[in-house]
């Protein structure tokens, strides 16, 4: 028993100190954009995880919302309250807490779209990349005539056809994004086929998909990494727009867009604070997934080495 | 080369015809017209009329050709709430799209290519660097936002330029635009900003990226020590061969442009087509949203067709293959 524990212990130790050598982690030590972008990453996931056990109010919840406190301007500016930081809206929500929750809802969609998108987008590139022939030709044009065609506005087409709401708009995401993941994982594959291991295994007898799914995908994961993180970003930005054009999620659980639509119309009367925060959220949350992946693409990428 | 192009053409015929057939699908999903049209009370029988009358009871494909048949006449039906033909209401409103559009692409390219070169060339110099955190914070903004946030500043706060709308039309060698009035301009300038940044900062990176690697070349360095100036360096001998990738990738942002009006539109009540879209979408007036995405699949597709045509032309390796 002791010792299993104690040579647990030491592969675990050589890992860390695996990672704590490797080129990647060095590179990720010096590289002040990836440390930034990485640390707003992993913070925003963390509020939007735990952040409604410490919310001053649940936005969701009318027992806790007093239409008394509508409009009242963040904490620093003439008339607010340190109760409400950011403010509140028409409906008298606090504004951080609205941001808190709706970021959830954002990151929680863009992320289970990210996650669909990529399981359908690399099933598709290995097939067309592995087997080649007639179904590549098909799901290639496919691929073709979508990327031809504004990802923005055919999520927006999907959504009228479909309605409102957050399963409805993953969907759609789903649909726009899992192109790139196919194109991608295609052009990887059709580089691995040739090499020598893929024939190796088709020498010993191996089947196809265990060819397809332990050998060859392995090796094309790395852009995949790359493209899943910028997907996040995009994801949550076309998401938002899709809900600040008012086909996105349904009214009664405001998303980051839809607070900043909400927003949109008493601006003019001098409210700025309600649409102002949740997008400079949206902005802070995908700034750091792009740094991350652009400290990610530079670093996996072998030709730039 | 006359071949390529004539496959392409072919090519581009062949999309049409599919993104008409995923039109006509998706759009007999959107609600059903008959329930529009017929009184909440109508019997069976006058259901069953009206849906004759519509041609609704027909096999599928030959609705589809019927459908077909219409597209190429140009005829999409009237609109419900403009009571007149959705494409009159939608060519109608073009102009002022287009000229939000050929504002935006003036802006961008002028802009992107100067910020773009100057980072390329000087990759060391802090102000790169400045120039590299705004475009990455320009592809992380929501173009709605930074719109509103405009107009928060600009209209509200300051006063300077009006938040909304189209302003005064002048009429230049024909042509009527807000282009050619001082208030036009004044209306022009925030809502074709707003569409210009994420793009601008997309083809900043893309053209940054693209200087650093020319700029390593042998034929670079021959012109340096030929004497050439800095400026024709950077200018006349580096810059066209990096921009040969990037008019690929400027043609499909066009396309991306179009779409982006609806939200630029909606944001400063500006009356085009992207802003048509977006209310027809509220109201279900099919017959908009069906030529709209019509006329702009076709506008889609004229333009990858141009910019490869554009490709063939300026890089002659193409020809080879």
């Amino acid at each position: 028993m002791k010792s299993e524990y104690k040579t647990l212990g030491t592969s675990q130790n050589s890992l860390i100190k695996k990672i704590r050598s490797s080129e990647i982690f060095y590179n990720y030590k010096h590289n002040l954009p990836g440390i930034i972008g990485s640390v707003i990453f992993v913070v925003t996931i963390l509020i939007a995880i735990i952040g409604p056990f410490f919310t001053p109010q649940n936005p969701y919840n009318l027992v806790d919302i007093s239409l008394s406190n509508s409009y009242l301007p963040p904490a620093w500016v003439e008339g607010g309250t340190i109760r409400f930081l950011l403010g509140t809206d028409g409906q008298g929500r606090d504004i951080l807490s609205a941001i808190i929750y709706g970021s959830r809802l954002s990151l929680f969609i863009s992320i289970t779209a990210m996650i669909l998108s990529c399981t359908f987008g690399i099933l598709a590139g290995l097939i067309a990349g592995y087997y080649g022939g007639k179904i590549e030709s098909i799901l290639m044009r496919i691929t073709d005539i979508q990327l031809s065609f504004p990802a923005t506005l055919l999520a927006i087409f999907i959504m009228t056809v479909f309605g409102r709401g957050v399963d409805k708009v993953i969907v759609a995401l789903v649909l726009v994004g899992w192109v790139r993941y196919a194109r991608t994982v295609r052009g990887e594959v059709l580089r691995e086929k040739t090499r020598e291991y893929v024939d190796a295994s088709k020498t010993i007898g191996l089947f196809d998909r265990a060819i397809m799914f332990k050998h060859i995908l392995p090796n094309t994961l790395t852009p995949v990494v790359v493209l899943s993180t910028i997907q996040v970003g995009t994801f949550i930005l076309t998401e938002a727009t899709l809900s600040f054009l008012g086909v996105g999620v349904e009214i009664t659980k405001p998303s980051l867009g839809l607070l900043v639509k909400n927003g949109f119309d008493v601006m003019f009367s001098g409210c700025w604070w309600i649409s102002v925060f949740p997008g400079l959220y949206i902005m802070i949350i995908v700034f750091g997934i792009n740094l991350l992946g652009d400290f990610l693409r530079d670093e996996l990428n072998p030709k730039l080495k | 080369m006359l071949k390529l192009v004539i496959k392409r053409l072919f090519q581009m015929v062949l999309v049409l015809l599919i993104v008409s057939l995923i039109v006509f699908i998706l759009s007999s999903m959107i609600g059903d017209p008959v329930s529009l049209m017929v009184p909440e009370n109508a019997s069976p029988e006058e259901v069953q009329a009206a849906r004759e009358y519509l041609g609704l009871d027909k096999p599928i494909h030959v609705q589809y050709l019927i459908f077909m048949r219409d597209v190429v006449k140009g005829n999409f039906g009237r609109s419900y709430r403009y009571y007149q033909p959705a494409m009159k209401v939608i060519l109608e409103r073009i102009p002022a799209t287009l000229e939000i559009v050929f504002l935006s692409v003036l802006i961008t390219g002028v802009l992107s290519v100067l910020f773009g070169v100057y980072a390329g060339a000087y990759p060391k110099r802090s102000s790169s660097k400045t120039i590299m955190t705004f475009s990455i914070i320009g592809i992380s903004l929501p173009s709605f936002w930074l719109g509103m946030m405009m107009i928060f500043i600009f209209s509200i706060y300051f006063g300077w330029l009006p938040p909304s709308g189209r302003g005064q039309l002048g009429t230049f060698l024909g042509i009527k635009s807000s282009l050619f009035t001082l208030n036009g301009l004044k209306h022009l300038i925030l809502p074709a900003i707003t569409l210009s940044l994420a793009n601008i900062a997309t083809l900043i990176r893309l053209i940054r990226a693209g200087m650093q690697e020319t700029l390593k070349q042998d034929y670079i360095k021959y012109a340096r020590s030929k004497g050439v100036s800095q400026r024709d360096v950077l200018y006349k001998h580096a810059l066209p061969n990096t921009l040969i990738p990037v008019i690929t990738i400027f043609g499909l942002q066009v396309g991306e442009l179009i779409a982006f009006t609806t939200i630029t539109e909606t944001v400063f009540a500006w009356p085009g087509i992207g802003k048509l879209l977006i209310d027809s979408i509220y109201s279900v007036d099919k017959p908009i949203i069906v030529s709209y995405l019509m006329i702009v699949s076709a506008m889609f597709v004229m333009i990858n067709f141009l910019v490869d045509i554009t490709y063939i032309i300026i890089d002659p390796r193409v020809k080879i293959k």
